[in-house]
């Protein structure tokens, strides 16, 4: 019986995480357009709703309800499962994020996290390097130049990004003794001063910008930047294919708004009065605002520069960071 | 029951996904089917209960295949099927099957005489990561500091071949060549 008891838990917190994850996804497109049009002294979407708000059930009904297109000299199935892995590993990976405290419902304690493995962190950032097939199949398969130079790109991308972010987590991880991102958030229980991000700056800003380039948000969104490579890997899809491709991406958003949250923010620990699951969304939504302002304020850097900004400045500074970190833990 | 079904899914998927490597004619879809297998292989190590060995055969795999993707690209229209010229098809496929049959010899002769044990039975309480560091860094230090040895003498030389032409940036290339 606690067998059946604990997959219909884990199906239907699989469920609620998924729904509310794409929700929150295509919401954020919404806030996104707004965000975006304000610092740009427009409206944005005015029309559709009050305020504009069921724009967004429009452009759902419209991507929906559009053709489903599939060029002449396409791999197919390679390009038909493109966007699929793209979705599809960017929710494995909330599988192992918490993102509130426990609580308790009718005398039943409900854990709000899928899967509590104890490399939860680890299992988090390979699925979300996974995700990167996504934008080089489409590449590859597309048979467009545009989209192949946007494959092209999402190698180097990975292959820049991936040290950093593994590298810059490495110094808490030595700080706690542990991967598991419900142990980061015990860590740091006890208010403002506990948290990992006044005992780790450093890492704390490479995790940001190894995050930033991850999601593929600007300034580091080359793989599918309209000026160079008219839409990158994205060019030959339409319709619901290219409608994963961009909810994979904003539920990336997410992902890493968590877990920044989590390992340097405080994690769902009350602050002062506010209640740790409001405290979570409140830190949540700003790391998302963050990320709609650097897209507004910044412009895009270059491939080379990425590589550049990625191996020669950002590695040895979170190298140098470990070798500190190690030095004071010692 | 889930573990054996599981068991069975992942093994059916993986021995697919690697045929598929070896049989596929199109460079795109040997790849592919290369990075889902080494994916898929990760699943026996969950279930396992290794979840730290599992993760690691993921995020290392994903990168490594990446870099083959890389070159795949620059060698092949990926759109496009590869032209094999293949002679003395009998003789690479008689000699595949023979040494096959004799690696699961040799790997499965010390199963049946009942001879495996572990070395290092998991002791409770110890985490999956605590073991791996524990034995990585007492019994396994030599061929472990090794590795690590071959792989910055490997980098160090990729860096050196690299290194001529490291500090130009395309306009210098351009400018030297009079184009500007």
């Amino acid at each position: 019986m606690i067998e059946t008891a604990l997959i219909v838990e884990t199906v239907v917190k699989a469920v609620i995480a998924l729904a509310v994850v794409a929700g929150m996804g295509a919401f954020a497109t919404f806030i996104e357009r707004k965000i975006l049009a304000f610092m740009q002294r427009r409206l944005g979407p005015m029309h559709v709703g009050p305020y504009g708000l069921l724009q967004l059930a429009a452009d759902g009904i419209k991507l929906f309800t559009k053709e489903d297109i599939i060029p002449q000299n396409v791999v197919k199935p390679i390009f038909v499962i493109a966007p699929v892995i793209a979705s599809a590993s960017a929710f494995v990976a909330i599988a192992a994020v918490p993102y509130f405290p426990e609580f308790t419902v009718f005398g039943y304690t409900i854990h709000p996290i899928i899967s509590d493995i104890n490399v939860g962190l680890l299992f988090i950032m390979g699925a979300a390097s996974v995700g990167m097939y996504g934008p080089l199949l489409a590449g590859l398969s597309s048979h467009n130049k545009w989209s192949l130079l946007g494959g092209a790109r999402a190698v180097i991308q990975l292959l820049s990004f991936e040290v950093v972010s593994g590298l810059s987590i490495l110094a808490p991880i030595m700080m706690i003794g542990s991967l598991s991102l419900i142990d980061m958030n015990d860590y740091q229980i006890g208010g403002v001063a506990n948290w990992l991000i006044w005992k780790q700056p450093l890492a704390f800003v490479l995790f940001a910008i190894a995050g930033f380039a991850e999601t593929n948000r600007t300034p580091f969104d080359l793989i599918e930047f309209e000026a160079e490579i008219v839409s990158g890997y994205a060019t030959e899809y339409s319709g619901m294919r290219w409608g994963l491709f961009f909810i994979g991406e904003y539920a990336n958003m997410i992902t890493i708004s968590v877990l920044v949250s989590i390992i340097f923010l405080g994690g769902y620990n009350d602050i002062w009065f506010i209640p740790g699951a409001i405290a979570m969304l409140i830190k949540v939504s700003l790391w998302i605002f963050l990320f709609l302002w650097v897209r507004a304020a910044w412009p895009h850097v270059r491939p080379d520069q990425l590589m550049w900004v990625c191996w020669k400045v950002l590695m040895p500074l979170a190298l140098i960071n470990v070798l500190i970190t190690g030095i004071v833990l010692v | 029951m889930f573990e054996v079904i599981a068991f069975y899914m992942f093994s059916i998927l993986v021995i697919g996904m690697f045929l598929i490597v070896v049989f596929s004619k199109n460079a795109l879809y040997s790849m592919s089917a290369l990075a889902g297998g080494m994916i898929f292989i990760s699943g026996f190590f969950f279930l396992l209960d290794a979840d730290f060995l599992g993760v690691v055969q993921i995020i290392v795999y994903t990168g490594a295949i990446m870099a083959v993707y890389a070159f795949g690209m620059m060698f092949f229209d990926t759109t496009r099927d590869v032209k094999e010229n293949i002679r003395f098809k009998k003789i690479i496929y008689g000699l595949s099957i023979l040494s096959a049959i004799f690696l699961i010899f040799i790997l499965l002769a010390p199963v049946y005489s009942g001879k495996i044990e572990a070395l290092y039975p998991s002791i409770q309480g110890v985490g999956n990561i605590q073991m791996i560091g524990l034995i990585l860094f007492t019994k396994y230090l030599v061929p472990f500091e090794l590795a690590a040895i071959m792989l910055l003498a490997a980098m160090i030389s990729g860096i050196v071949l690299v290194k001529i032409k490291m500090e130009e940036t395309p306009t210098d290339i351009e400018v030297a060549r009079g184009e500007k």
